[in-house]
């Protein structure tokens, strides 16, 4: 059996049996819905509708209705792809990266957090998507045979690198999310009692048994799946920053990018799995499975990516003006005294200054400072993506063509609604899905378990 | 014809479980297979499970990606229609070869990936509609239940039972079967 030293801190509180954490888990999605899960999916609903109203209209009057002009082609749409995207890393993450590193206190977190991986993936995907402006003939960045003497698409090209990346990640991430939840789900179907809700978690437990044999295979699936989505996670967003890097655009076009794109994601990604854990466990009463130890840790993990984030952004910096290219330099000047110099010191304060706090023992254990200081990353990396895109682009190599975007309605009701339907997703998740992997957490019971760790020691003490 | 009778043999703790697994195999008992609500840890050489192949299987889809994707890549870029993108021409796949990377990387994991996760499911029968087969519900909460079949095994049903209640068990369910 798996042995933990006695002084670690236990990952599960409590005195919990195998019985208790079934109880917890599935107790919840057997109950009536809670009045606070109604108002909150009631408000992230009509926002999410409001958002599809916004698509819609745009789809159906063209993309000018969002701030583009021709100097600024690429704004908040694209802002908001990489900010998706980037979230969606903690989940991979977490579930992939944490699995192969043998860290135990992912099992608590891993569940929501890809679930949080899928939902801003779909978010991510939507903006792209009507960029094009003609959605109807997005099936074109697939190479299929066409009437244009089968004109292919350009393999060589960052943005098709992403159609690949993306499409690849969304579906390896799926797959692995509903791996971990088949006997989760089993668990659920044999506790249900009412007919239809039995056969609807029967359906989706595929058949599951729980036999040896298929729990050897379960944990060979999910370690190899877990082997080929590390380097998938990295090579992700590292292609979502070369869509920059491989231009000559000033201010995008660095060797930094990618490692520096990739530490950003995984720096949002885990405010954002904070934002959403910190409220669910305290909702759904997970105070002994997420506790201060698991907000630590992902703190943390904040910090060193915060860190790593903020040294790109003054290398950069430096380099920009080391390199004695007029172009670059001039790029970074403007960055942080031209018109958009406001939203360079939101970064520079969010990204660089406010994970910092976290080296204080007290504000990384702090449940309420957490919570604050992750909404603050998560405006901080939007901003970051928006600096890094819209003040490249509005002064380019000629003045003359140098221009300024505004944000239209439509830019942010498309935004606000992808948070919406987002949240929508998360809490249709919360209610009717098993929230912790909780028969992964089963297997961690004795040995990290706070009832178990006790007994342990006073064995030992004992002798 | 002699019925056939199997054992189902209920344990509430892991623990307990790899105990009696090991007292019965120790007897020369075969057991068929063990029920749990997790995976647990040792129970397979013990009873005798071998190890899974599907990570060879993985990396054999994840090859065939890889192939596929750099035979695509070299008809569409090269064969087919090359092109002169920007001052750099496609006429060799071996000069093209580092801009093909990233698409043969996504291409080998998703072949990889997709492929294991089928051949997972296909090779354990778990799929959409399947009805479930463990013999009891709490299997999947907090009990373990280990399979015996009197067929496999040279002692009798109640030799076998016996033997079974030696263990520290929680409960035992014998039923006939017709093959």
């Amino acid at each position: 059996m798996q042995q933990e030293a006695a002084i670690r801190e236990p990952l599960i509180l409590g005195n919990k049996s195998y019985k208790d954490i079934t109880d917890d888990v599935v107790g919840p999605i057997q109950g009536k819905a809670p009045l606070g899960w109604k108002i909150m999916i009631t408000i992230s609903s009509v926002i999410a509708f409001y958002g599809v109203g916004c698509i819609l209209y745009l789809i159906g009057t063209g993309i000018g209705v969002w701030g583009l002009n021709k100097t600024v082609g690429w704004a908040w749409d694209i802002t908001n792809f990489v900010w998706w995207v980037g979230i969606g890393h903690a989940g991979t993450l977490i579930s992939a990266v944490l699995l192969l590193f043998r860290q135990k206190w992912r099992m608590a977190i891993n569940r929501s957090a890809e679930a949080m991986t899928i939902f801003a993936v779909i978010m991510a995907a939507v903006f792209p998507g009507i960029h094009m402006g003609r959605i109807w003939v997005s099936y074109w960045v697939l190479p299929l045979p066409n009437q244009f003497g089968s004109l292919w698409v350009n393999f060589n090209s960052p943005l098709l690198w992403d159609v690949f990346a993306i499409s690849t990640y969304f579906s390896v991430s799926l797959v692995f999310w509903y791996i971990g939840l088949i006997p989760d789900f089993a668990t659920i179907r044999d506790r249900m009692t009412k007919p239809l809700q039995k056969k609807i978690y029967g359906f989706l437990s595929f058949g599951w048994s729980g036999r040896a044999k298929h729990w050897t295979r379960f944990e060979e699936v999910s370690l190899v799946l877990a082997g080929i989505a590390t380097p998938l996670v990295f090579s992700v967003h590292s292609i979502v920053s070369m869509d920059f890097a491989t231009s000559v655009i000033p201010g995008w076009h660095t060797t930094i990018f990618p490692p520096y794109f990739v530490s950003g994601a995984v720096f949002s990604g885990f405010a954002m799995v904070q934002t959403l854990l910190l409220i669910m466990r305290k909702t759904m009463n997970l105070e002994n499975y997420i506790h201060t130890k698991h907000v630590e840790y992902m703190n943390i993990v904040i910090i060193v990516t915060g860190s790593i984030v903020g040294v790109a952004y003054l290398t950069e910096l430096f380099i920009s003006w080391y390199s004695g290219v007029e172009y670059e330099s001039y790029a970074f000047i403007n960055r942080f005294s031209g018109p958009y110099s406001m939203s360079y010191w939101i970064m520079m304060t969010c990204n660089v200054v406010s994970p910092q706090l976290f080296w204080f023992k007290k504000i990384r254990r702090s449940l309420v400072a957490t919570f604050a200081l992750s909404i603050v990353v998560n405006i901080g990396m939007w901003f970051e993506r928006y600096v890094i895109i819209v003040t490249s682009l509005h002064r380019d190599f000629d003045p003359s063509s140098w221009g300024e975007f505004h944000a239209t309605s439509i830019d942010v009701g498309v935004f606000v609604g992808t948070l919406g339907i987002f949240f929508t997703l998360f809490l249709l998740f919360a209610r009717f899905f098993p929230v912790l992997a909780l028969n992964e957490l089963k297997t961690i019971l004795k040995s990290s378990g706070e009832e178990h760790k006790r007994i342990q020691s006073d064995g030992k003490s004992n002798h | 014809m002699e019925s056939k009778k199997v054992l189902h043999v209920m344990y509430d703790d892991d623990g307990k479980l790899l105990e009696a697994a090991k007292q019965l195999v120790a007897k020369g008992i075969q057991v068929k297979d063990v029920y749990s609500p997790f995976p647990v840890h040792g129970i397979d050489p013990i009873i005798g499970v071998k190890r899974t192949r599907l990570a060879i299987a993985s990396f054999m889809y994840a090859m065939t990606g890889t192939s596929l994707a750099l035979f695509g890549m070299w008809y569409f870029m090269i064969q087919d229609w090359p092109m002169n993108i920007g001052g750099k021409p496609s006429f060799s796949l071996i000069q093209n070869l580092p801009a093909f990377v990233p698409v043969t990387f996504e291409f080998s994991v998703l072949c990889g990936a997709h492929g294991m996760a089928l051949t997972y499911l296909l090779r354990n029968g778990t799929l959409p509609g399947m009805p479930a087969s463990n013999p009891d519900p709490r299997t999947t909460d907090d009990k373990f239940v280990m399979e015996i079949l009197t067929e496999e095994n040279e002692l009798d049903a109640a030799a076998l039972e016996a033997a079974v209640n030696d263990t520290d068990l929680l409960e035992l369910s014998i039923k006939e079967y017709t093959a």
